[in-house]
């Protein structure tokens, strides 16, 4: 059958990332394709250029045989491309009806057809198996999964031809995941192409005609057939790189946690006693030494994220509590935490951490102010000269504290970041996804250097969707799942199949 | 440790445009501020052409001075708020409550000490209730600010019964006369000139300022960089009402009276002065050097039109027009 979709050779760099190198993608009319790759491996990208919503610096997209630009997402929906995000894209204060329709109202000389596009709603959500939501509830009230069926119900509303579902299934119980099956089901069955992406092999088994493994901007293998192919051999291909990331050994005192309880194994820095948020995590118990990294390993959604930023005062925690050196911190204060001791290097990078349009000094020397003020009044020769020594001694490049940060690439970004809290001189580093939008060359150097900072003394908790990642740096491992901890072990009693394994075992 | 030169992404950071804006930033003569010179020079030079005699008399520019300052010490507080990530649109009903119950006969049996500290004390108790509605409602700046506008602007009625208060105090309105200028200089514009100074070094030499910025410009940063971000809201709010308190005061003396239409749309000045001066609305950059002279522009351009007989309404269209093109020019300077 002549392919639907062609994508030949697509390019996409961001600032120091080169986020899609040369991708080819082919799909069929009435196939399930399904995507597979690790956070990172340029999925959410792909998906982004086949939405309109990016333009690939290089490459070809043919439609139907014919060659097309999809210069924004209206382009891409009128030739039929509908795209369902991971992070719902609804507005809250609207009704189901009004969202399905934002955009493309049912209205005859501007007025609305309430009453038409009440009707057709309504009969959209039942052939998805929900005919029990009223087209007039605001979608703010709809629980995650109601408001995933208006989400596919909105791309249902256009003449669609393909139809790209980014990990549809993450937010889904058991039931409602069959229920979204038989609408693939359905689809394909009238012609229509489904784009699937998911971290979970088993569905992907279930569903899927093919599918295709990116691996660092990479195609690793396109078009395997997704029933036959062996899951040890889609793990291997969505793990193995070409890039061997260098990671620095381990000192041998923290690496043998279990010799005796030894009198030369340092009182923890860090405990977390019964911490635990409702609906995220479970309570956990934590403890940090000083010179030990201690790895989270699990999916998105798995409660990493949320475990560190309560750790760190900026979710409250619903029980438990942080206690830094026998003293407790006052929950839900990231003051507390700072003047404990504490940095956190957060997930988001440029929204929660950085002050864009300032200069790296700036940035360096912002939880440290007092430091070098007296009375209120700066001494910005002795601001800038301590903020240049932190940042140099991380090899910060270009080596320039007066440049505004947001000229710097992503790596660096992540040195002015810690360079912040070595300033503070800070005892417990948290780093969420460190390397995150790092390019790959820069990440060994990062790997180095958070080892150093844990030589000297930090104790380090390490947050990443990259298992070899966690397995690499980590002296510890805390394999987590669904907000649970499902499993504690040394780094080097874990490798990357069994750690993939115990995030992705199956749905609850 | 691996050499940067292994980095495939080297190549595209830093892009040229980039470096060179971070070049026009880094040193102190800052491209916006000349090209406010710039239009300052235009407009005195079409002040001299049209009006050669009245425009450059001493008289003349005491008088556009003088009416900077008053409208100038409300901006300077204004632009702390906006680069704060804040609005203040109550400046102007502040103004008014504080001047007029700066004025009030009971206020004035206690001379001019009396005047000004309550004043001062006014705009500070708006200014407080205005932080604490924004930092610990939390309610949207422009909500609480709308709010306090209004409210402010009707104690200031009822306080004075809608008349003009005048002045009795001596040594107040001594102030305002050509005898107390030093100089030549006016004392309310060696007012305006010192809190500009102040002001400046606040936002340049201070933690107070330096957390302004990194509250402003990313809020959500800033509290996870350790930086009481309510605490610090709730005092630019402070700032500003402190501001609108010396304000009223020297709107006393200017106009030897309190009442309750004083200091009429003064946040629209206020900000706009503040926006032509090339603070990002948004929040996260502003300078007060940029706000002075936006604030002397808006009244160099009055007083032209004044001198020449034109009418109020072309003065406000040329004001918008203004508003815009400083708006457009930074756009093209500042956008990532």
């Amino acid at each position: 059958m002549a392919p639907l979709l062609t994508m030949t050779g697509i390019t996409k760099t961001f600032p120091g990332v080169r986020a899609l190198d040369g991708v080819d993608l082919e799909v069929a009319p009435g196939e399930v394709h399904c995507l597979l790759g690790q956070n990172g491996a340029g999925k959410s990208t792909l998906i982004k250029v086949l939405a309109g919503a990016h333009q690939p610096d290089e490459g070809e997209i043919r439609w139907q045989g014919e060659a097309v630009r999809l210069g924004t997402p209206i382009a891409a929906m009128r030739l039929g491309i509908a795209t369902i995000y991971q992070e719902l894209d609804l507005v809250e204060h609207l009704s189901v009806t009004e969202n399905v329709f934002l955009g493309h109202e049912v209205a005859s000389r501007g007025f609305i057809r309430t009453r038409d596009a009440q009707k057709r709603t309504a009969a959209l959500l039942a052939r998805l198996g929900h005919p029990e939501i009223d087209p007039g509830t605001l979608v703010g009230t709809l629980p995650a999964a109601g408001q995933q069926i208006v989400s596919m119900a909105r791309a249902l509303s256009h003449e669609v031809r393909l139809i790209v579902m980014d990990e549809p299934s993450a937010a889904l119980d058991p039931d409602e995941v069959d229920n979204l099956f038989r609408i693939v089901e359905d689809l394909t069955a009238d012609g229509v192409a489904v784009v699937y992406i998911s971290h979970r092999l088993e569905e992907i088994r279930r569903i899927g005609d093919r599918v295709s493994v990116l691996k660092d901007g990479r195609v690793a293998a396109g078009g395997l057939p997704a029933k036959e192919t062996d899951t040890g051999k889609v793990v291997a291909l969505m793990t193995g790189r070409d890039i061997q990331y260098v990671f620095p050994e381990r000192p041998a005192a923290t690496a043998e946690p279990t010799a005796g309880a030894a009198d030369d194994v340092p009182q923890p820095v860090l405990r977390a006693e019964g911490l635990a948020r409702e609906g995220e995590f479970e309570p956990l118990d934590l403890e940090l030494r000083p010179g030990e990294i201690v790895g989270l390993a699990g999916l998105v959604g798995s409660g990493r994220s949320e475990i560190l930023e309560t750790v760190f005062g900026a979710r409250r925690p619903s029980a438990g509590r942080v206690v830094v050196d026998g003293k407790p911190l006052r929950p839900g204060s990231v003051l507390s935490a700072v003047r404990a001791g504490i940095g956190l290097a957060p997930e988001e990078r440029k929204s929660q951490a950085l002050l864009l349009l300032e200069s790296v000094t700036r940035n360096v020397s912002v939880s440290s102010l007092p430091r070098f003020s007296r009375g209120g009044w700066l001494d910005r020769t002795a601001e800038r000269g301590a903020a240049h020594a932190a940042t140099r001694d991380l090899s910060l490049s270009p080596d320039d504290p007066d440049r505004p940060v947001r000229t710097f690439s992503g790596g660096n970004q992540q040195k002015v970041v810690l360079a912040r809290w070595l300033l503070r001189d800070c005892r417990v580093l948290l780093l969420d996804e460190p390397t995150r939008g790092v390019d790959v060359g820069a990440r060994s150097e990062l790997y180095a250097l958070i080892r150093r900072l844990a030589d000297e003394g930090k104790a380090v908790l390490l947050v990443s969707s990259e298992v070899p990642e966690v397995l690499g740096l980590a002296d510890r491992v805390l394999v987590l799942r669904e907000g649970r901890v499902v499993h504690t072990a040394p780094a080097r009693e874990l490798d990357e199949h069994r750690v993939l394994d115990l995030v992705m075992e199956g749905t609850p | 440790m691996l050499s940067t030169a292994t980095s495939p992404g080297k190549g595209s950071t830093p892009p040229p445009p980039e470096k060179s804006k971070a070049r026009a930033v880094a040193p102190r003569l800052d491209l916006h501020h000349v090209s406010l010179f710039a239009v300052l020079a235009v407009l005195a030079l079409v002040g001299g052409l049209t009006k050669p005699d009245e425009f450059l008399s001493t008289d003349n520019l005491q008088l556009i001075l003088t009416q900077a300052s008053v409208i100038g010490v409300v901006t300077v507080g204004v632009t702390f708020v906006i680069i704060g990530g804040g609005i203040d649109l109550s400046v102007g009903a502040i103004v008014a409550l504080a001047s007029v119950w700066a004025t009030t006969v009971a206020t004035q049996e206690y001379g001019l000490a009396g005047m000004l500290f309550c004043s001062l004390v006014v705009g500070l108790g708006c200014g407080l209730v205005n932080g604490v509605l924004v930092a610990y409602g939390p309610m949207v700046p422009f909500i609480a600010t709308l709010a306090m506008l209004a409210s402010a602007r009707g104690l200031a009625e009822q306080l004075s019964d809608g008349k003009t208060q005048v002045v009795t105090v001596e040594p107040v309105l001594d102030l305002g006369l050509p005898d107390s200028y030093v100089l030549g200089v006016p004392p309310l514009v060696m007012i305006f000139a010192v809190v500009g100074a102040v002001g400046w070094l606040v936002l340049n030499r201070t933690t107070f300022g330096r957390r302004t910025v990194a509250v402003g410009g990313n809020p959500e940063a800033s509290r996870l960089a350790g930086i009481a971000v309510k605490r610090q809201r709730l005092l630019l709010y402070l700032l500003s009402g402190l501001c609108c308190g010396i304000a009223a005061f020297m709107l006393i003396v200017l106009t030897g009276s309190g009442q309750n239409t004083n200091g009429n749309l003064y946040e629209l000045d206020a900000i706009a002065a503040a926006i032509i001066g090339g603070t990002l609305l948004s929040g996260g950059r502003g300078t007060i050097t940029g706000s002075v002279l936006g604030v002397l522009v808006f009244t160099t351009i009055t007083n032209l039109f004044a001198l020449n007989n034109l009418q109020s309404d072309v003065q406000q269209i040329a004001k918008g027009a203004i508003i815009v093109a400083a708006v457009l020019v930074q756009k093209g300077r500042t956008s990532p």
